[in-house]
């Protein structure tokens, strides 16, 4: 019974970070809706064998990683004068390849914004995508990290 | 994947194992290392074997190290350490193997780059799963593109050819490549006609040594151990039908110098880079090794005369730059192609000259361009002057040495030269390849249809778009360039003489014909000249340029050139390396390569001097050499009237 349950929450939670429309029975969950392309993660996911059960975790944990570094750079890009937004653009395509690979359609989305402001040499407008871009980076950490959790617990739940 | 060994697994252009694609072995490059952690995933349930790098000169360095280790490669295109793109020329000059690029930026311009920098594919970020499964494809499309190149020299499977346009304008990267791809079947058509034409050249059958058949060769030898291997035991093991104990006792003599050469030689990296292969395994450099001997074999037909001319322009030349140690492998080719085609014509060097005044590239169309001008010049005077004096052998054996150590992609360029000037260009379409740096490779084909057509160079080197190559280094326009104009000038050239080109390639026809077996000469001072055509970058000392020259101009007067149709076909490929597509080119090159070792039959025709004037600088060197090794396989022995063993380059003083 707990196993059941807590597969059913895995795979409310996961379809609610994919899909657009909230799952009512789990309300903790409507923010999270739209979070990851549904292709995109699954796919990731699809990868998951026996050699590499925990794939998407282990992907997810390295994405987290990177952009810690990305983050870094692009914000000692921002502080610095003049903004080279050269660099800066740099910085965030790679911080998008990434963000892509994984299927994070806002932080994507963020992204592109930022992009627009580097493209028309707008310091200001960078900063303030970067902190959004920022913003929904963690919430996807979050929501990631509960599902992980919970899928986790499945699992267990599912040797016992 | 059973990309190593022997062409024999690509033979039928099949898939190699029963697995395949599984076990396909792919180089990921990117600095992003999730993406790096995904596709390796995605790659292994591709069931692929799969090396993951995220610096790409590391990457470049696994390729080096291990030539024939992977089957394709994968690369970002933004990486900090080194553009993706140039990357991708790398990998085309010096492996030839296929690479897909890939990136977050679907941009057109960037797709576009990709194209015209030789990438086999492009995928946008995310990449998804499917993408991945289906990358084999460019794998065995490029080795039956290389195989049916192979065939063609050889057998000559026009139906095949003819089928198959589409096909190569699908993984070509270039346009002129698809051009130049449908040209150079219309010149090898031509050129088979020819060759069976005449025959009257021809003293007796000759086995041509297609880069396939070269490989299955070595793989013989190799297996019995260079001491042990015996024409008998090697025939039994290549089980070659037709194939006789002694063209294989023949080839084995020059294989023998050959290597004696290379361990002589083996000084730079770049002969590492020819050498290796061609021990190794069957790559595209390997061909060109085996394709020196077949060069060299060839040399032996050149008239002495020629030979003489070429080698004392090519000496001449040679004293420029004693240093440099070509590899064999490329002056071999150089020599194979069809110097006895070096129709050094009076009234053409004098076009040549005119032409070619501005540019010392008159032999060597497209040849090297980093040769310095006035060598080449040097050269093409030598050679007019010389008439045909073979001579010129001597110092063009210098010259290759030194070529073929300058510059392994230009070698390639030079391959294409001397194809090109086999064939005179008769055939205006493959200017128009030419042009495209691929044109190098259909001049050459011009070059070679032009066997024994005498001063008829100018046609088809006029079209030779060759010239418009990049890098200036029209290999093509052999026939009607006299020198290879080292960048740009090509046109100049290849309008002035087929002898121009042909030189380059006469050099190695006028070594054959010259039979003084001093193959090696040619093969060296054409080595060098491919790789300075094909690398601007390359170091190829001009002189050595000069000295292959040299050893045109003066071959083509005297030599009855032959007309190397194979050598045209080498410089097909080497077309394509000139755009960057180095892949692609060192493909063709080396499919050209045996092509023109096809047709080194005897056609003394000084026409196909001319035709060697395509050599697209573009080519690698690497793929030069291929398609040099090509034509030298092309010219056995068998035909040697001066007794040329072809791999007498021991006596080339590099």
């Amino acid at each position: 019974m707990d196993r059941n349950q807590l597969q059913r929450q895995v795979a409310l939670m996961r379809s609610s970070l994919i899909e657009q429309v909230p799952n009512p029975s789990l309300p903790s969950l409507k923010l999270l809706v739209g979070y990851l392309d549904e292709q995109q993660f699954l796919q990731l996911e699809d990868l998951q064998d026996d050699v590499n059960p925990n794939f998407v975790e282990e992907i997810v944990t390295l994405f987290y990683k990177d952009s810690a570094r990305l983050f870094h750079n692009i914000e000692q890009a921002l502080k610095s004068r003049p903004v080279d937004f050269a660099k800066l653009d740099n910085y965030m395509h790679q911080f998008r390849g990434s963000t892509s690979s994984i299927g994070a359609i806002k932080v994507k989305n963020e992204c592109n914004q930022f992009k627009e402001f580097c493209l028309a040499g707008n310091a200001e407008g960078c900063a303030r995508a970067f902190q959004k871009v920022k913003q929904e980076h963690e919430t996807l950490r979050t929501q990631l990290e509960t599902y992980f959790k919970l899928r986790r617990q499945a699992g267990l739940a599912e040797t016992v | 994947m059973a990309t190593s060994t022997s062409g024999a697994a690509w033979k039928s252009g099949d898939v190699v194992s029963d697995q395949f694609p599984a076990g396909l072995r792919v180089l990921v490059v990117d600095d992003d290392p999730t993406c790096l952690m995904i596709l390796e995933k995605m790659l292994r349930t591709c069931l692929y074997e799969v090396t993951k790098c995220n610096r790409a000169e590391h990457a470049l360095s696994l390729l080096r190290e291990n030539k024939n280790g992977f089957d394709i490669v994968i690369s970002d295109v933004h990486m900090p350490d080194m553009n993706g793109f140039k990357l991708l020329e790398h990998i085309g000059l010096e492996m030839d193997l296929p690479v897909i690029m890939m990136s977050a930026d679907d941009g057109k311009d960037v797709v576009m780059k990709g194209v015209t920098h030789g990438a086999c594919d492009y995928l946008i970020k995310p990449v998804r799963i499917e993408a991945l499964k289906n990358i084999w494809q460019h794998v065995v499309r490029k080795k039956k593109n290389e195989w049916r190149e192979l065939e063609q020299s050889g057998s000559v499977e026009e139906g095949d050819r003819s089928a198959k346009p589409s096909e190569d304008a699908d993984y070509s990267s270039s346009a002129n490549e698809g051009n130049w791809k449908s040209s150079k079947k219309r010149r090898d058509e031509d050129e088979e006609a020819e060759e069976r034409d005449d025959t009257s050249t021809l003293k007796k059958p000759r086995v041509v040594w297609s880069v396939e058949l070269h490989q299955q060769f070595v793989a013989a030898v190799n297996q019995l151990g260079i001491d042990k291997a015996v024409p008998k035991k090697i025939l039994e093991l290549m089980n070659v039908p037709g194939l006789t104990r002694e063209n294989v006792a023949s080839h084995l003599q020059k294989y023998r110098l050959y290597l004696r050469r290379l361990s002589g030689q083996h000084q730079t990296s770049m002969n590492n880079s020819f050498i290796n292969p061609q021990e190794a395994s069957f790559g595209a450099m390997t061909s060109l090794n085996g394709i020196d001997l077949q060069t060299l074999a060839v040399a032996g037909q050149i008239p002495a005369q020629s030979l003489a001319t070429l080698q004392a322009a090519g000496l001449g030349r040679s004293t420029a730059k004693p240093g440099i140690p070509l590899p064999l492998v490329d002056q071999r080719n150089l020599f194979s192609f069809e110097n006895p085609k070096l129709r050094f014509g009076e009234g053409q060097q004098q076009q040549q000259q005119h032409l070619g005044t501005s540019k010392p590239v008159n032999l060597l169309h497209g040849i090297p361009t980093s040769m310095e001008p006035k060598q080449l010049t040097s050269l093409h005077q030598s050679a007019q002057s010389l008439g045909m004096n073979m001579q010129v052998n001597t110092h063009g054996a210098q010259n290759s040495s030194l070529l073929m150590q300058m510059n392994q992609p230009q070698s390639r360029g030079q391959i294409l030269n001397d194809t090109a000037s086999s064939h005179v260009p008769r055939l205006p379409t493959t200017q128009t390849i030419v042009s495209t740096g691929l044109a190098s490779g259909v001049l050459g084909r011009n070059g070679i249809t032009n066997n024994g057509r005498g001063a008829g160079y100018n046609p088809v080197m006029q079209n030779s778009s060759m010239l418009n190559f990049p890098n200036g280094f029209p290999l093509g326009s052999a026939s009607t360039m006299s020198g290879l104009p080292s960048q740009g000038s090509f046109q100049e050239e290849v309008t002035s003489e087929v002898k121009g080109s042909v030189s380059f390639a006469a050099s190695y026809d006028i070594f054959n014909d010259l039979n003084q077996h001093k193959s090696n000469d040619w093969d060296i001072q054409n080595v060098g000249l491919t790789f300075d055509a094909s690398q601007q970058s390359n170091s190829i000392p001009s002189g050595s340029l000069d000295l292959v020259h040299q050893g045109f101009s003066g071959s083509q007067r005297n030599m009855p050139v032959r007309n190397q149709s194979n050598v045209g076909k080498p410089m097909y490929s080497i077309g394509d390396i000139g755009h960057g597509n180095a892949q692609n080119t060192s493909q063709h090159l080396n499919t050209l390569l045996g092509d023109n070792s096809i047709r080194i039959k005897t056609e003394r025709n000084t026409d196909v001097l001319a035709d060697n004037g395509f050599f697209p600088e573009q080519f690698g060197q690497d793929d030069l050499m291929s398609a040099l090794l090509k034509q030298q396989e092309g010219i056995t022995p068998a035909e040697n009237q001066f007794d040329f063993d072809g791999y007498s380059m021991d006596n080339i003083p590099v």
